[in-house]
């Protein structure tokens, strides 16, 4: 039986919340307020994703990077490899806010979009 | 082969180089650092003593009252900031009357002009906010206020219009007498020079003691203060000191001529010649020891403090002149409080016995006065126009809480002598002064710096080497 | 020049105050923003959160900018770019009041606009090191989050490698992981207080993500390093926030970020002498956001510092609204303000006062609280009556709150004389 504390941001209340789990298996969810709490713990042992902001370089614009997110979130695990698919890219410029800037990073299926616009220098 | 080696570019070295750029010298000075008024010169009061504090017959008695009166006119030739603000010495007990008559005697002696012994009721009309606790106090109307960066620079900046040489980042690390004069070792090169002007403030007892047998010692006296926003500099209108009493020597309380409010120093000796921090208890002094001069000392407006290092000599007195085993080598050791004061006089001082040692004809073609970097923030509208119409970069403000623009800053960087850093920046234009401390100015400034100077951004620094902003760019941390 | 409205700051608040503005029938407006884009502070908040309440969607800064920009520039709203507002003042003639707003820019120089109408919009500035009287050296590496965020964020450049951070604001946490995610090390985040000032979420997804401590109760008492930081000594403080002794601990890092604090900038505010109100320090304003000076509205963080964008932006749009409605002379005079009185735990309230018959249906009022407290209420009071109670599980500082006042509620009530807004705890039973 593993023990995990989480502290819940559903809320500004931040319950600390205790699982107990058995491999895969949830045994018990205690410290709580409301079923919030549950889900948000259920899904981070389960399935933690996050959305990642970063920035790309780019060459001939009026700002050296562009800021980008991965559209939607992918596996928390999965961030570093990110970080570091996109140290390898380079972009030329104009880049418009929305553009992919690289396609189903680190195999999630998920792709990285440019959130702001940098045009040409 | 130079004339005159002048080691250090703090106020009292570039007093001592303009005044000998008047004369034939081939002069150079030595500043180990990336700017001029980067030591005891850029951390201290501002304040331009009337001259009742020293001890009559000093050197600083002497110095100070022929610098206060010097002030003005030098202030109007080289234009920096000065104000005849005047000055007040509290004193807070009936018991200490006799000490304050003495001051007063002692300014009198001194030379000091409109010196008076103020009571409680004029006192309150002369300053409102002044503590009840205040019983009496010695008003010296001559006393002011002047930019300690204003005044400095203005100097370098004339001495090295009129042929003197600065060499900026040179350390001297050894000092020999030869045949001809002495033999200057730094860490850029050596130079071979007749004379040598010893203006090294808390290190000037290293160089006077490699080269004199009469050993002196200067320790570093440090004083920190608290400065505070422009919202709060009309709380007292003069610079107000306390009667020194049992419990020390007290702080004072004054407008900047910039319109801040500043507060301090403190006094405790030190070690370390570097020690340029401050303290929690240090600054907890300044506060506490303030509150007593005023009332509602407005604490939540400070916004920064600072503290710096006087050269104090052991003796008490400047040390100025030639020690009697090493001529044409020339002290100006030891020079604390009321050194700012002093110098132009003290630089006049220093050069009439420069002259007397080795003479030289005056020069015919020396330039007298300068023109400093215009001020948008003080010009009125008039003026604003016609500097925008001149260069519209006057109308691009980069430091919004000082009002300071694209086109000072270019001008602070371009001038003899130019801002290479973003201290160099600030003390030359005010740019990151104010109250949100370069918060929102650092980056454009540091930006308008490397173009200008074409450079890397990451090669800019707050002063000297090592204190780049930068360290690299995004993801450099982390391996691919 | 003449407009009849300026909008002082093309940030967030300045952007929905301009488009609500037009939206309302005011042809006439010129927004003035100093830096060379719109969008204000969102340029440089790169990352996700903004914009669920406006937008139902989680989007980045510059994409909530964006999205105000395009209405901004679909709506063919004048603005002018790096411009200055150097001085701002009012001038009675007989027949009406004026605003003077003199602006500096590169390409036209010095001049006035004169103006029906202003909505201040200008935002905030951090606390600095100096206002916070951190002792210590003075070296290179001791940044404002914000000014940290500029250079790695637009400029992608790193002011540091191993990073201490003070104060647990949002950005502060923000800039630990935007910091943490370009290659440096993050060694801890010290708060002053027991509690820290910024969302849960953050403190789990940019700090807990990543393994960063956090100290609370704890303060920085010491800045180490001459040209550039090589430590700072951290100290665990009491009750009233005064280090312990003994409890100093050194910690190598090159760099220094403050997140202690915004304080609205309210420099052209004051200069035209609107009165202030000491806690937020922002200008006092009535229910249509207009201050003691007739036809001078404020929103957004020059009012009061708020934790999200899209508070700014509704309050903005109401602010835009009401200037529209005093331009077209639909806003009544002021005949009867009422205070809304802050007590018991709330710190302020914007708006402080209401004017039954000058407000619009709806009226939010925002607040904060000083202090944490669980399991309490909001109560809101009419002459001393009260007349709601809102449970909450949880209040604290770093959460701004809010209540909805109804017209027709308040006109039921005879003889207003005040409303106030408190904090009601429970009494705690104590056992034996």
């Amino acid at each position: 039986m593993d023990k995990k504390e989480f502290v819940c941001i559903g809320c500004p209340l931040g319950c600390n919340i205790t699982v107990e789990t058995d491999g895969a298996e949830i045994k018990s969810i205690t410290g709580n307020t409301c079923p919030r709490g549950a889900d948000y713990v259920t899904k981070e042992l389960t399935d933690p994703r996050r959305i990642v902001t970063s920035l790309v370089r780019v060459q001939g614009g009026e700002m050296p990077v562009v800021s980008v997110k991965t559209a939607s979130d992918i596996p928390k695990g999965k961030i570093g490899e990110c970080i570091r698919t996109l140290k390898k890219i380079e972009l030329q410029a104009p880049i418009h806010m929305g553009d992919v800037v690289a396609e189903n990073v680190c195999g999630t299926g998920i792709n990285v979009v440019a959130t702001r616009t940098v045009d040409k220098l | 082969m130079v004339d005159v080696v002048v080691i250090g570019a703090g106020v009292t070295g570039c007093a001592v180089a303009r005044e000998l750029a008047r004369y034939e010298y081939k002069v150079t000075v030595l500043e180990r650092a990336s700017d001029v008024c980067e030591g005891t010169s850029k951390a201290n009061s501002g304040i331009v003593h009337a001259g009742y504090d020293a001890h009559p017959g000093t050197l600083k008695a002497k110095l100070n009252v022929e610098g206060n009166r010097m002030m003005e006119t030098l202030s109007k030739e080289l234009d920096f900031p000065f104000k005849r603000n005047g000055s007040l010495v509290l004193c807070f007990d009936e018991k200490d009357r006799p000490r304050l008559q003495k001051l007063y005697e002692q300014g009198v002696e001194n030379g000091v002009k409109e010196l008076r012994i103020v009571e409680r009721e004029e006192l309150k009309l002369l300053e409102p906010n002044i503590s009840d606790d205040a019983v009496a106090a010695l008003y010296a109307p001559t006393g002011g206020i002047v930019c300690p960066f204003g005044l400095t620079i203005a100097l370098a900046e004339n001495a090295a219009v009129n042929g003197v040489d600065f060499r900026l980042n040179t350390e001297v690390l050894e000092i020999e007498k030869t045949e001809s004069g002495y033999r200057v070792i730094t860490n850029d090169g050596t130079l071979e020079s007749r004379m040598v002007v010893n203006a090294a403030g808390v290190y000037a007892d290293r160089f006077h003691n490699m080269v004199s047998g009469e050993k002196i010692h200067i320790i570093p006296r440090k004083g920190e203060y608290c400065l505070m926003d422009k919202k709060v500099g009309g709380l007292v209108s003069h610079t107000v000191f306390q009667l020194p009493t049992v419990y020390g020597k007290g702080v004072l309380v004054t407008p900047t001529v910039h319109g801040n409010l500043l507060i301090g120093p403190t006094a405790v000796d030190v070690e370390d010649h570097e020690a340029v921090n401050t303290t929690g208890e240090g600054l907890a002094d300044v506060l506490k020891r303030a509150a007593l001069s005023v009332q509602n000392l407005p604490t939540g407006q400070i916004i920064t403090s600072f503290a710096g290092l006087r050269a104090h000599e052991e003796k008490g007195d400047f040390v100025i002149g030639q020690p009697e085993d090493a001529p044409g080598f020339f002290d100006t050791a030891g020079i604390e409080s009321p050194g700012l004061t002093c110098a132009p006089a003290l630089g006049k001082y220093v050069a009439e016995q420069v002259l007397e040692y080795y003479p030289a004809k005056k020069k015919t073609d020396f330039i007298n006065t300068r023109k400093g970097i215009p001020n948008m923030a003080l010009a009125d509208g008039e003026e604003r126009a016609r500097l925008i119409a001149e260069n519209p970069l006057y109308a691009n403000v980069v430091c919004r809480c000082e009002l300071v623009t694209e086109g000072e800053i270019m001008d602070a960087i371009h001038r003899p002598l130019g801002a290479t850093t973003l201290d160099g920046v600030k003390r030359r234009t005010r740019a990151g002064m104010g109250r949100c401390q370069a918060g929102f100015c650092s980056p454009k400034t540091v930006e308008i710096l490397a173009g200008e100077l074409g450079r890397d951004m990451a090669e800019i620094r707050k002063n000297d080497p090592g204190s780049e902003f930068l360290t690299g760019y995004d993801k450099d941390g982390i391996e691919e | 020049m003449k407009k009849d409205l300026v909008i002082i700051g093309g940030g967030p608040a300045g952007l929905a105050a301009a488009v609500a503005a037009k939206e309302a029938g005011v042809d006439d407006l010129l927004i003035l923003e100093r830096d060379a884009r719109l969008g204000g502070i969102l340029n440089q908040c790169i990352h996700n959160g903004f914009g669920l309440h406006t937008f139902k969607e989680e989007l980045t800064g510059p994409e909530y900018a964006g999205r105000y920009i395009d209405k901004v520039l679909a709506l063919k709203i004048p603005y002018k770019l790096n411009t200055m507002v150097v001085d701002l003042t009012e001038q009675q003639t007989v027949k009406e009041n004026r605003k003077l707003v003199t602006v500096m820019n590169r390409e036209e120089g010095l001049y006035t606009i004169e103006a029906r109408a202003v909505i201040l919009a200008m935002g905030c500035r951090e606390r600095s090191r100096g206002a916070l009287n951190i002792p210590g050296y003075r070296p290179a590496g001791i940044y404002s989050a914000g000014t940290a965020q500029r250079y790695v964020n637009m400029e992608g450049r790193m002011p540091g490698r191993e990073v201490v951070i003070l104060g647990s604001g949002d950005i502060g946490l923000i800039m630990a992981r935007r910091m943490t995610l370009e290659g440096a090390k993050v060694k801890l985040v010290a708060e002053l207080m027991p509690y820290s000032g910024g969302l849960k979420r953050n403190i789990v997804q940019c700090l807990d993500d990543f393994g960063i401590p956090l100290k609370l109760s704890h303060t920085v008492v010491d800045i180490k390093g001459k040209e550039r930081v090589e430590a700072v000594v951290i100290a665990q403080v009491d009750e009233h926030s005064k280090p312990i002794h003994g409890t100093e601990e050194e910690i190598k890092c090159d760099t220094l970020l403050l997140s202690c604090g915004l304080i609205p900038e309210n420099e052209l505010s004051e200069g035209l002498g609107v009165e202030m109100n000491p806690v937020t320090k922002g200008p006092k304003v009535n229910e249509s956001l207009e201050t003691d000076r007739k036809g001078v509205f404020a929103c957004g963080n020059v009012l009061h510092v708020h934790d999200l964008v899209d508070y700014v932006s509704e309050e903005a749009a109401q602010a835009g609204k009401r200037a529209a409605a005093y331009l077209q002379g639909s806003l009544p005079e002021v005949k009867r303000e009422i205070p809304i009185k802050a007590v018991n735990g709330v710190r302020y309230t914007v708006p402080v006062s209401l004017d039954v018959e000058r407000m619009e249906d709806i009226q939010v009022v925002r607040f904060r609280v000083g202090n944490v407290y669980r399991d309490a209420a909001i109560e809101v009071s009419f002459n001393g009556n009260v007349v709601s109670s809102r449970k909450k599980k949880v209040l604290a500082p770093g959460e701004m709150e809010q209540i909805v006042l109804k017209k027709i509620d308040l006109e039921q009530i005879e003889d207003l004389r005040d409303i106030t807004v408190a904090v009601r705890q429970k009494e705690e039973k104590i056992h034996g």
